[in-house]
């Protein structure tokens, strides 16, 4: 008997997701804040031209960088933080000079928003939105009425179906199973489910049966590979965001981001250094090594 | 002799109780105080009146006294935990009307702010489904203002005008400040003076408002800590004091 045909191998490089990306896309980001991002892919998507983008994201800096770039044309959020530094400054600078429309919704809106795309639904009602402003700021915004008894009024939040989702996870074979080690999943399974096509970097790639060797339980299967196009392996690959339990945010780093995030001439020279546009992954990993050793 | 090294309880430490306080009698739901003197406030009730208060470590999982493990609330869960209404969140404010709509979006004209916050969160889910408390720790006419620049938190009147989906589950317990206790127990569902903190004056509580307030006319103290209760803030709670990071004493 011979064996089974294999399925498809879907790994590629940051360049070639970015190849498969053009401008005024909409992209959804999972992670939440600082938490769980996958800044390589963002990295390559800033060293691109891809640009005027809608970017669906519980937003961290991911947005920031893609915001201080200049990448976005409309941004759909319930926040943009860095968690222990609560506001993202680039995201500040360019919300107080207008750079980009946004699209202003609650957590819990955004979150069915996406259980509406990954369902194939146009909406799913939900009880929050009413009698706050995001109403005000969102007009195009409906509401729907129960059926039965009850006669209810909610708010129908439409769909966030988005042309590519990229996130990052613990790990992943080759054919695009991608596993969560840490605490929260967040969303990034209803990202990718809601996505034309979906992007999975992790930090490491493994061979299938390794996913659940030892005592790892199978719910930490978070993706699974039907809803996604490709596998990147970045290791550090979220970084300066967390990803436990491979490592906890680069709290240091993340001070030294904001800082010159907060100060258009010493942003020039961190960009120079972290994020020159002929730049790749390794030379991110190795500029942050020596940055962290001269802080000893 | 500053309170502390007196044994008396510093204003934060008064803090602290006012909210505690906020918890009290809400049986088993989850805490969800966001800031220091409201997470110290939320483990003192789990650790005396409350018992059966869940709390989490912050990140995804519910702990218990001891920081043992007890459950697993990842966002997703805990966005349902709030639709469900088995919770009580106390959330800061940048800015709080005399209705108790609060922003932490932005300062400004929306479209292009003065000064971009946080965005919106999950204060419209919260304030429509589970009860909110507001923890303010820096008393100002900026904070306590006529009127918020964006509605984030729904107050009473906005969510009267929005109808009976709003107001359904809608309620906000109180309002603590570091000047003292607030709550909307008044015809209109206004703001009300409920105490002040000891060493604080009504008239320097009107000065810090911006709005006008309901004064009652008998305005008692905010509540001591016991002396139980203030060697479970200084040694259990918050042994590093992170509450005075939050209120000058």
């Amino acid at each position: 008997m011979t064996a089974p045909p294999h399925a498809r191998d879907k790994t590629m490089t940051p360049e070639e997701v970015v190849g498969r990306l053009s401008s005024g896309m909409t992209i959804g980001i999972g992670g939440w804040g600082s938490r769980r991002k996958p800044m390589a892919l963002v990295r390559a998507l800033l060293r691109s031209p891809v640009t005027d983008l809608t970017v669906i994201s519980y937003g961290g800096p991911d947005v920031g960088l893609l915001a201080a770039a200049g990448r976005i044309a409309r941004l759909v959020t319930a926040f943009v933080t860095l968690d222990s530094v609560p506001l993202e400054p680039h995201y500040r600078a360019a919300r107080q000079r207008g750079a980009f429309a946004l699209t202003e919704i609650d957590e819990a809106m955004f979150m069915w928003g996406l259980h509406a795309a990954a369902n194939r639904l146009p909406f799913l009602p939900v009880r929050a939105g009413i009698g706050s402003d995001v109403m005000r700021v969102n007009p195009e915004l409906r509401t729907v009425t129960s059926p039965y008894e009850d006669g209810e009024e909610f708010v129908a939040m439409p769909a966030l179906r988005m042309d590519a989702a990229l996130v990052h996870l613990n790990r992943a074979d080759r054919l695009g199973n991608g596993q969560y080690l840490g605490p929260d999943p967040y969303f990034d399974d209803l990202f990718c489910e809601a996505a034309d096509a979906a992007y999975v970097s992790c930090e490491r790639i493994v061979e299938t049966r390794e996913l659940t060797e030892g005592s790892t339980a199978p719910q930490t299967l978070l993706v699974q590979r039907h809803s996604v196009t490709g596998v990147v392996e970045t290791p550090g690959g979220a970084h300066f965001t967390s990803c436990v339990p491979d490592h906890p945010r680069d709290e240091p780093f993340q001070k030294a981001y904001a800082a010159a995030a907060a100060d258009p001439a010493a942003w020039t020279e961190f960009a120079a250094r972290f994020l020159p546009p002929d730049g790749d992954e390794k030379g991110y990993r190795q500029a942050v090594r020596t940055w962290h050793e001269e802080q000893k | 002799m500053n309170a502390y090294a007196t044994g008396a309880a510093t204003r934060a430490e008064t803090c602290v109780i006012a909210c505690a306080e906020a918890w009290r009698g809400d049986g088993e739901i989850l805490a969800s105080p966001m800031g220091a003197v409201p997470a110290a406030g939320a483990r003192l009730a789990r650790l005396t009146f409350a018992p059966d208060l869940l709390l989490t470590d912050g990140e995804a999982t519910l702990v218990g006294p001891a920081s043992e493990v007890e459950g697993w609330l990842p966002y997703r869960r805990h966005l349902a935990l709030v639709t469900g209404g088995r919770r009580h969140v106390m959330m800061g404010a940048s800015q709080i009307d005399r209705f108790g709509n609060q922003n932490i979006s932005c300062i400004g004209d929306w479209e292009q702010p003065a000064r971009q916050l946080l965005g919106v969160r999950g204060a419209p889910v919260n304030t429509l489904n589970n009860p909110v408390s507001y923890w303010i720790p820096r008393h100002s006419p900026r904070v306590f203002v006529e009127q918020v620049d964006m509605i984030c938190g729904v107050g009473h009147d906005s969510a009267r005008a929005a109808g009976p989906s709003a107001t359904r589950f809608h309620r906000i317990p109180r309002v603590v400040s570091d000047l003292g206790v607030f709550d909307f127990a008044t015809p209109d569902r206004s703001m009300r003076l409920v105490s002040v903190h000891p060493g604080v004056t009504v008239d320097r509580v009107r000065e810090a408002t911006g709005f006008a307030l309901t004064v009652p006319d008998d305005v008692p103290y905010t509540r001591a800590p016991s002396p139980a209760e203030l060697a479970l803030i200084r040694e259990v709670v918050d042994p590093d004091r992170t509450r005075d990071r939050e209120v000058r004493s």
